[in-house]
Parts: C-alpha cells; structure tokens; sequence
C-alpha cells in the first residue's frame, strides 16, 4: 500500500517537473485561495490541474482532479473519488475544503480531506451522490 | 405553553417519552425525511451561491423553523413531549447522563464507531438508518476522539458578547455572532460539538442521531440568551441581499416563513431557565 501511494508521488512530482511536492501543495493552496469567496466554481479549473491526485491510501484509491464549472454536483470545481464513488465536497471562502462525510471541519487540500473520509469510512463503501 | 428542559434535569418518565416518541417517528417512516431535508440543505448551501439552513444569516432562524417542525412531529406522537436541550458547556464528558443507556446511549465501539447500548443502538432494532452517506446501516460516535474538548462556558460567553448579528459577505468568512455561533470562525462553538460527538454527526446526515436535536436546541437557546443581552440589535441583513435571505424573506423549504416571523421563540416554547 505506502509503495503504491510512494509510486504515485514519485509520479506526480515528475508530471511537477521537479517541484518540491510541499511547495506545490502550498502553491496549490494559494491559487485556490485568490479565487476567493467572489471567485466560484468556474474559476477552479485550470492552474490548479497541478493540484490532481491519484494514489491508495489505507487500502483505498483516492483521486482528485479539478472540473470544468462544476459539473452536475456544482459548487466545488473540483472532484474527488474513492474507489470510484464520487465523495460530495465542497469549498468555503477561505479556500478549505469539506465534505459529505466531514461536514463541519475543513481541510486544507482536497487530498486530506479524501484521506479523512477513508479514515471515517473505515472500509465502508460510499453511497452514490443522487 | 411548551417548555423546552435541560436534558440533564429530565425525569426518568421524560426521557422514556422522549425516545419512544422519536422511536415512534422512525417506525413510521417519519423521521428520515427530517434527516433528508438536512442533508439536501447542507450540501447545497454555498458560500458563493444560494445559502439558506447554513453558513448564512438564516442559518438560526432556519434551524429554529426546523426543530419547531420536529417537535410538533413528536407531539402528534405523544404532546408531552417536547425537545431539550444538552448544555455541553456542562455536561461535557463521555461518562455524562445523556449517554446512558436510558437516554441517547453510549459512545461507539472502538472497533467500528457502533452505537451497542441505548435505544439507537442497531441491535436494539428500532434504529436502521436509511438516509446514510455510505453502506453502513448502524448510528457510529466517537465521543471526543476528532477533537478533545467542547467549548467551555467562557467560550460561549465570549461569543455572546459580540454585538453584531451577522455581517458580509454572509457566509462562512463572516464576523458576527451568527458565525461565531455557527463555528466557522473563531472559538468554534456549533460545528466543534458536531466534530467532539462524531460518528454520523460530522456528516450531512447529522439528524440520524437523535442529539442533533439537542444540541441545535442548545445553539437556539444561544440565539434567544444572545437577543436578550443585545436589545438593540436585530436579525441582519435587513433587504436586498442576493442569495442570503433577508429579514422578510420566506424560507426554502416552507416557503412561509420569514426569519421575522421566527425572532420571537416565546410564540412558540419557553426555556426552562431565564437568561
């Protein structure tokens, strides 16, 4: 499991072209910030591709990619899957994250927040959003 | 009048008709449309779009709406009953009454969150949850584990000492004391209890455990003790605001009340003790 999710940094710091993955988590952070409370989903995608993740966290695979004007689950401009099941989310002004499952703490980066919901789930399956 | 009590001060009888009659609802069928309309609120209000049950203004004149409605629920079940309210600035431990099995049960089972004593436990049978956010059909706490500590007496009062209602952008990022209250700024009172209890009350689904009805019961107890403290302030904004509701604007869902009409509990229930 941690030499799988080893592999999959490995290969998002190569698509990063070298950067310092922690740099590129702050800078992804900082972005997704200036868009700000005004900003909204439209906005999301883009400069924050950077930010997409896909790696297997305590036996589940987790992803993360931004999407174009929110799609049908509007609001987030972004998407995050376990094991294939999209995990509703959402973010607040000041550019934190939440999500179905941790409704009332947010998370710095879409990625902690998928981690959370593993940690929560504790190997139980998500519901499909309706 | 209605009286709405401190749970910790129920008699045995009290909490016994309580809990029958939520049982009550949930055999009917009842209670899950309650834990769907939350759950549809919660994630549709947006911080940047249309926001009404949470992280706005209306976030307490539409729980207010909403615990009223639940009420009078358990009241066509049995009309003694009505809701109280868990001060967890007192009762804020694990070991408290309100989770004794005679009352709401325990923490969950450090194996898998479950809820094993009490009436809501899964295997005391009456308690399938329906409305869930993932395959798991039992209600889960993690009494204190996500976050140590409930917030203390002087947090609240450091909350109900800010003068302001609420202020732009009427959202999450807000001063004021709705979101102080609410928790997305500041001490943290109102989503940290939702973390401390855990399980499904850090979910959307937050009302398939049954003290989601007492703690909002708390919050809008908050709000009636903030109103008395700040008697020149009032419910903001007062019009024109896209996206929040206004003073007089009807509420989603009931589409017939207003915030106003919601700024006098009196009308409807007292409180056990003055403030």
């Amino acid at each position: 499991m941690s030499q799988v999710t080893h592999a999959s940094e490995l290969t998002r710091r190569r698509m990063l072209q070298g950067a310092a993955v922690a740099l590129t988590a702050a800078a992804g952070t900082v972005v997704l910030g200036v868009t700000g409370p005004a900003g909204g989903q439209a906005t999301a995608a883009g400069p924050e591709a950077s930010d997409e993740f896909d790696e297997v966290f305590k036996g589940r695979r987790i992803q993360g990619r931004p999407v174009q004007g929110g799609g049908h689950h509007h609001t987030a401009g972004y998407t995050v899957l376990v094991d294939g099941e999209e995990l509703h989310m959402m973010r607040n002004a000041d550019g934190t994250w939440i999500s179905v499952v941790n409704h009332y703490q947010t998370y710095p980066t879409p990625r902690s927040l998928a981690r959370a919901a593993v940690q929560e789930l504790q190997g139980a399956t998500l519901v499909p959003l309706a | 009048m209605a009286v709405r009590k401190n749970q910790a001060s129920l008699t045995a009888k009290e909490k016994r008709d309580f809990v029958g009659a939520v049982l009550a609802l949930k055999r009917a069928g009842r209670y899950d449309a309650f834990v769907s309309t939350h759950n549809a609120f919660i994630i549709s209000d947006t911080d940047n779009g249309e926001r009404v049950g949470h992280r706005s203004p209306s976030f307490l004149p539409w729980h207010r709406r909403f615990l009223l409605q639940f009420e009078q629920a358990l009241q066509s079940v049995d009309p003694n009953v009505t809701l109280p309210y868990w001060d967890w600035t007192a009762d804020r431990t694990a070991t408290a009454s309100i989770w004794d099995a005679a009352f709401l049960g325990g923490n969950g089972r450090s194996s898998d969150g479950q809820v094993t004593t009490g009436p809501f436990a899964f295997g005391a049978g009456g308690w399938t949850l329906n409305v869930r956010p993932d395959s798991r059909t039992y209600l889960r706490r993690a009494l204190g584990s996500a976050v140590a500590a409930l917030p203390t007496r002087a947090e609240a009062e450091s909350v109900l000492a800010i003068q302001t209602y609420d202020a732009a952008p009427w959202n999450s990022s807000s001063e004021g004391f709705r979101n102080n209250l609410e928790g997305w700024r500041g001490v943290n009172l109102h989503n940290r209890v939702h973390v401390w209890v855990g399980g499904h009350m850090t979910t959307g689904m937050s009302p398939n455990d049954p003290v989601f009805w007492l703690h909002h019961c708390f919050i809008d107890k908050l709000w009636a003790e903030w109103q008395r403290r700040h008697p020149g302030q009032g419910y903001l904004p007062a019009a024109g605001t896209a996206n929040v509701v206004d003073l007089g604007e009807t509420m989603k869902p009931w589409n017939d009340t207003t915030p106003a009409d919601m700024l006098d509990h009196t009308r409807h229930y007292t409180y056990d003790t003055g403030f």
